[in-house]
């Protein structure tokens, strides 16, 4: 195993003096779940919305309000657990964590400790070493807290109570990740199932997904845990990965300088780029949870899960086992396929328009390459995409029958650009067909090298290279639609 | 028509319906006999014009139908009213105007009932004699300097002193029953789950029930009708099959089982308790029931099971009064100093100190201890009764272990002050109906009260031993009006 892990390419390790260490994850990441409700009003929980328009009266916790559990954000969160292949508990509970805070108008947030609605499960990661299985330890529902702002108002704290119980699931990984890259990979694939299954957009700029970040070292091959801290609510992979990587290294220097390490709570600084303590163990609040009285135990039947289990679209895993079984696409063009439901679904068009039996390779390397590049300039999402899956099938038949050459169809992506355009007409409005008669080109290859007679000479007594000369001649003379592997057959006949 | 306050509800609405009293009329009653009562401090908040406005409305266009048609009621302060002040007897909530109606309070509107106004109880519904309320003391319309009990204090007294007909409050740990054995009248604790708990100021989520009070079993049926049901908005109301108490109510209880649990013969209770509890019994037989001997053996355990459970909820409950979104704020430095300033300023002692207990009960390292523990002995409270009622249909027991006492007797004497609830708080930590009707006077003629329990949604079994047992003690206060004098 050991061996194995040191060939790992996403590995991470500290060497300080004759010491390596290894840096040991656990990711508690809190994912806000798709609901047009919150978690127990019915308030709307629409982002963006101009503050406080969004409030009931049991999100502002006013006397005598009551929560009543949306059953909406229960099924999600099932289906999640279905999609982290975890066990789903028939019984959890509701409990009240209390602390005061301004953007906390219950004075606490109800949330489930002791019995969370899923159990254990897991996730593969597809690293570039191989396949990985990171533990979930369980996932469970709350309450999100409003939000207080400090910055509009010069000596008073505004609160923004639109977020106020908008429903979250805290899911707990097991301390099973070990580097930055394996973090990484592990967001991505979370946030992938969530989309797939429609219970989380994994939206990081709008704080749909967040995490709490569990970091500690250990001498590699120590299989004792060290002391570890936490992160505090981190919303981007980038700043997780930095924030572990300042950790770490931190943590490291106090074992070497012969420190203990405190187990405490820590802020990450994004712009300074480091972790600050936020509070230690001792100062950490005592939330007294207890079972919420005002919500029964919430229970759910196998038939309810059976039923919700056959509503499970199917999920990246076994759709990537498909892509590679059906469409014969490499492993690594799979992973990348299926990233992103709306990725796999856009490649499944194009493979259902142009046929299966069209160039499958030519189809994957168009979506990555060409359009990627595209949604990246424009900074859309695929479900945006200016070119129709239709379309983009066309054009990749239009390269397989060979009517166009591959450098014409670059051309004519672009004019498809604008507005979503069949390639075919576009071919025949602009001539772009591609000319494959080889007698039309061999007259027109028989008068370049009749109008470059000295180059034609050069070449037959051997300068080799001037072939890409009248390649090139030829090319520019079709204005760029001549089929390139006839002008290479011709030339090398009549040279 | 000043003997129009002394009417029964059931007398009022017959009344209203023969069109002998109109609604406006009524509510003059008790306008003018309020107006006139100041001293004994019942309510809070008055909603008289309006009240007067609402009942002419009524008569203009009088619904017969409804089942409290034109009736004015004033309601336990703890009742959230749209756009009426509501205070739960709290500086902390003391500028407080809801927006929004409690279901229990609604049901009433939407029957015919007219709000005349909020009556005062203790603070958050914590204490046994309406002394911890903001508002100040009520008196007690038995005695001058007496308390009317808690925590609907000001509900029992304005029902013993006529100033409303019927009313309602809720009980926690014995809230509606204690003080309406203080004063001579009846009170029923609703099974838990049978009222809404939505828009009712929360003390202890898991032991609140609203339920009647009146001045007969008769009117207590005929409210609890109205007020009973199943609603969504509160996740603990129960959707059973509710009775048509008041159509169903019946004294023939011929052949009941009554059990006399005895641990509820506690060390140093007053012999006329004892004697009452003797005469509720050979009342209970004449009335044709079949008494039967019965152990509730964790009783005792009930009133410390009871101080944990409900600080500890009332702790959390009371976290939401923090000065940031409505009611009291007091300035402060920085946010932590604000909250410290407004709680402080706007809880009373006996508030604070169950937030104390309730937040230590829950705090890490205690929690096994104190609460967790709570729960089981809750659990094994529940039980006794369960096993209880294999053997019998309803239980009968004394309300409170002493009559009502001085203002001031015992208010520095909380242990002495939580004694009061030792025969009531069992009921609510199993979840049972139970009822106290006046049963006798002490050497002082102060009112004393039985209480019957009974099954779990088994009101009418409850109120059917309490008619009957009713008209054969013929209890009947004496109310001389000292007041007013």
């Amino acid at each position: 195993m050991d061996e194995i892990m040191s060939k790992n390419n996403s590995e991470y390790l500290i060497e300080r003096n004759d010491n390596v260490y290894e840096v040991v994850i656990g990711l508690e990441v809190h994912a806000q779940v798709t609901s047009n409700s919150k978690l127990f009003s019915s308030s709307s929980t629409k982002f963006g919305a101009e503050p406080n328009t969004q409030v009931s009266l049991v999100d502002a916790a006013f006397p005598g309000m009551l929560p009543v559990i949306n059953e909406f954000c229960v099924k999600q969160a099932i289906k999640t657990g279905i999609g982290l292949k975890a066990k789903i508990n028939n019984k959890s509970v509701f409990d009240r964590k209390n602390y005061f805070y301004a953007d906390l108008p219950q004075g606490y947030q109800i949330s489930q400790y002791k019995y969370p609605i899923v159990g254990e499960g897991n996730v593969i990661l597809d690293m570039p070493e191989g396949q990985k299985q990171i533990g979930i330890e369980r996932l469970h529902l709350e309450q999100d807290a409003g939000k207080s702002i400090h910055d509009i108002d010069p000596s008073n704290t505004l609160v923004d109570l639109n977020r106020s119980g908008v429903a979250l699931m805290e899911i707990v990984s097991k301390p099973d990740l070990r580097s930055p890259d394996e973090v990484n990979a592990y967001i991505k694939k979370l946030r992938s199932i969530m989309r797939y299954l429609g219970t989380c957009d994994g939206n990081m700029q709008e704080g749909s997904l967040r995490a709490d970040v569990n970091v500690s070292v250990r001498i590699k091959g120590s299989t004792d845990l060290g002391t570890r801290c936490e992160i505090k609510n981190v919303n981007s992979i980038k700043f997780m990965q930095m924030a572990i990587i300042y950790e770490a290294n931190r943590q490291v220097d106090l074992i070497e300088e012969g420190q203990e390490i405190d187990q405490e709570t820590r802020l990450f600084d994004t712009k300074k780029n480091e972790t600050r303590s936020m509070r230690s163990k001792e100062d950490a609040h005592d939330y007294r949870y207890f079972p919420d009285p005002d919500l029964l135990p919430l229970e759910v039947t196998d038939e309810f899960i059976v039923k919700l289990k056959s509503e499970i679209p199917e999920l990246p895993d076994d759709k990537k086992k498909r892509f590679i079984d059906e469409f014969k696409v490499s492993p690594y063009d799979a992973t990348i396929l299926v990233s992103d439901i709306d990725t796999a679904k856009y490649f499944e068009e194009v493979v259902a328009k142009m046929g299966k039996n069209s160039d499958m390779k030519l189809a994957v390397n168009w979506i990555t390459g060409e359009l990627f590049a595209v949604l990246n300039d424009k900074n859309i999402e695929i479900a945006q995409s200016p070119i129709s899956a239709k379309n983009l099938a066309k054009l990749i038949n239009l390269i397989k029958n060979g009517t166009i050459s591959g450098k014409i169809a670059k051309t004519i992506f672009e004019l498809m650009l604008d507005g979503d355009i069949d390639p075919q007409i576009i071919v025949e409005e602009k001539g772009l067909k591609q000319e494959s008669d080889p007698k039309a080109l061999e007259a027109l290859i028989d008068k370049i090298i009749n109008d470059n007679r000295e180059k034609a000479i050069e070449y037959k007594q051997g300068k080799e290279k001037l072939f890409g000369f009248f390649v090139g001649q030829a090319m520019k003379a079709s204005g760029g639609k001549a089929n390139p592997q006839l002008i290479n057959e011709i030339l090398k006949k009549k040279l | 028509m000043s003997e129009i306050t002394s009417l029964t509800l059931y007398e009022l609405i017959k009344n209203i319906k023969e069109k002998k009293i109109s609604s406006n009329e009524a509510t003059k009653s008790f306008v003018d006999r309020a107006e006139k009562s100041k001293k004994i401090n019942v309510y809070v908040t008055e909603n008289f014009e309006n009240c007067l406005k609402l009942s002419k409305e009524f008569d203009d266009k009088p619904n017969f139908d409804l089942k409290l048609p034109g009736i004015p009621i004033a309601v336990k302060d703890l009742f959230c009213t749209n756009e009426v002040r509501t205070t739960a007897g709290s500086n902390i909530l003391n500028n407080f105007v809801p927006t929004y109606e409690s279901t229990v309070t609604q049901n009433i509107w939407n029957e015919g009932g007219i709000l005349l106004g909020k009556l005062n109880c203790d603070e958050f519904a914590m204490g046994s004699s309406n002394e911890t309320s903001f508002f100040g003391n009520v008196q007690n319309p038995i005695a001058e300097d007496l308390v009317p009990g808690g925590s609907s204090g000001g509900s029992s007294a304005a029902l013993a002193a006529n100033l409303t007909p019927v009313t309602i409050g809720t009980d926690t740990g014995g809230s509606i029953r204690q003080p309406a054995s203080f004063t001579g009248t009846v009170g029923l604790k609703p099974t838990y789950g049978s009222c809404s708990r939505y828009g009712i100021v929360a003390f202890a989520s898991s032991l609140d029930q609203a339920g009647p009070m009146s001045k007969d079993v008769k009117d207590s049926s005929i409210l609890l009708e109205v007020i009973s049901s199943f609603d969504k908005k509160d996740s603990t109301s129960i959707d059973f099959q509710r009775n048509n108490y008041s159509s169903e109510l019946t004294r023939n209880i011929k052949g009941l089982k009554i059990g006399i649990p005895k641990e509820y013969r506690v060390d140093g209770m007053p012999d006329e308790i004892e004697k009452l509890w003797k005469k509720g019994i050979e009342y209970a037989k004449d009335c044709g029931a079949e008494i039967i001997d019965i152990s509730l053996p964790h009783t005792s355990y009930a009133l410390p099971t009871y101080y944990i459970v409900a600080p500890a909820e009332a702790s959390s409950n009371l976290a939401r009064y923090d000065g940031v979104k409505y009611g009291l704020r007091s300035s402060g430095k920085n946010l932590i100093d604000m909250y410290e300033k407004t709680r402080s300023e706007g809880f009373g002692e006996e508030v604070k100190r169950r937030v104390m207990i309730g937040t230590y009960v829950l705090s890490s390292g205690y929690y096994d201890a104190y609460y967790l523990k709570a729960q089981k002995v809750r659990q094994l409270i529940k039980q006794d009764f369960d096993q209880a009622y294999n053997k019998v249909d309803a239980i009968l027991t004394p309300s409170t272990p002493s009559s009502a006492f001085k203002i001031g007797e015992k208010s520095n004497d909380p242990v002495s002050m939580y004694l009061n609830d030792i025969f009531t708080v069992p009921v609510n930590l199993a979840g049972l109906p139970g009822i106290s009707i006046p049963a006798g006077v002490d050497k002082n003629n102060y009112p004393l009260g039985l209480q019957i329990i009974g099954k779990p949604f088994d009101e009418q079994t409850v109120l059917n031993i309490a008619y009957s047992m009713e008209e054969k003690i013929n209890y009947k206060n004496n109310i001389t009006d000292w007041w007013m004098k």
